[in-house]
């Protein structure tokens, strides 16, 4: 089990998985492992633990 | 004639409390991308006496941004730094404002941003913003950042709001509304989005972290 903002989630994989299952665009993203920002050149590489925690922000555009 | 400097900071910390225009006299502000967002925000930082605005954006001002950013028609065609930097030095004679004319990506991020003590993120672009934010958390991990996403739209201003979604970064927005979707962009809620961040960016210069 991990926990991606703050919700418990059944997962195992990539950080790279993970954003493909939550259909996020992985170039609008900001990743945070347990407090460590994840950099783009890791997500393929990251692989999660049971009792990981994420914050995911998703970005949109307008300014 | 313009009043002097003390003057003016003397009428701000009249108004402010002497503490707290002392910490925003000294506090240095990097607004990067100056449209709807940007223009907005370094407006409301110069008018609260912030010390040093640091404006980054390669852009000249086109007719189409008329409707929310803070240009005039006869700023058209001018790059956005040196027209916003006009209006700021109306705005707030003795700010110092430093202008850089150029796009921000990894190469050269960490060095233009390097001397200010909050980076605020104000791009319209939801890759050029994730690049931004993502360089700044890894590269200067130091500095508070301040991202906007998610303002489009005619939707009600009160879905807008701010998170402190990590250590040292703050999202103002309601998250969701993408340009991309052919919304549009309206002043009144760019401003409210913009509103939040300039006041977080305020909060933080006073001390205050939390939202």
């Amino acid at each position: 089990m991990i926990t991606v903002n703050g919700e418990k989630l059944d997962f195992s994989g990539t950080v790279s998985e993970l954003l493909a299952v939550m259909e996020y665009n992985g170039k609008r993203v900001a990743v945070e492992l347990n407090e460590n920002i994840v950099s783009k050149a890791e997500y393929e590489n990251t692989l999660l633990d049971d009792g990981d925690k994420l914050e995911i922000v998703r970005f949109v555009g307008g300014g | 004639m313009i009043p002097s400097e003390s003057e003016m900071y003397n009428a701000l910390a009249e108004r402010h409390g002497a503490d707290f225009q002392k910490k925003v006299k000294s506090a240095s502000v990097a607004v990067c991308g100056i449209g709807g967002l940007g223009s907005n925000i370094a407006i409301a930082l110069a008018r609260a006496g912030v010390g040093r605005i640091h404006i980054v954006d390669f852009d000249r001002v086109d007719i189409s941004n008329l409707n929310r950013q803070q240009y005039f028609p006869e700023q058209l065609g001018m790059y956005k730094t040196d027209a916003l930097k006009e209006t700021l030095s109306h705005i707030a004679p003795y700010c110092e404002i430093v202008t850089d004319c150029v796009r921000l990506d990894e190469t050269n991020i960490s060095e233009l941003l390097k001397d200010d003590d909050i980076i605020c993120e104000a791009f319209d672009s939801a890759e050029a913003k994730a690049v931004l934010v993502n360089c700044v958390l890894e590269k200067l991990p130091e500095k508070y950042l301040v991202s906007g996403s998610g303002m489009a739209g005619i939707d009600s201003a009160n879905t807008i709001k701010t998170r402190r979604v990590m250590k040292k970064l703050y999202i103002c927005g309601d998250g969701e509304s993408d340009v991309s979707d052919g919304t549009g962009l309206y002043s009144s809620r760019v401003m409210v989005c913009a509103g939040h961040q300039a006041h977080t960016i305020i909060r933080i210069i006073s001390g205050k972290y939390d939202v």
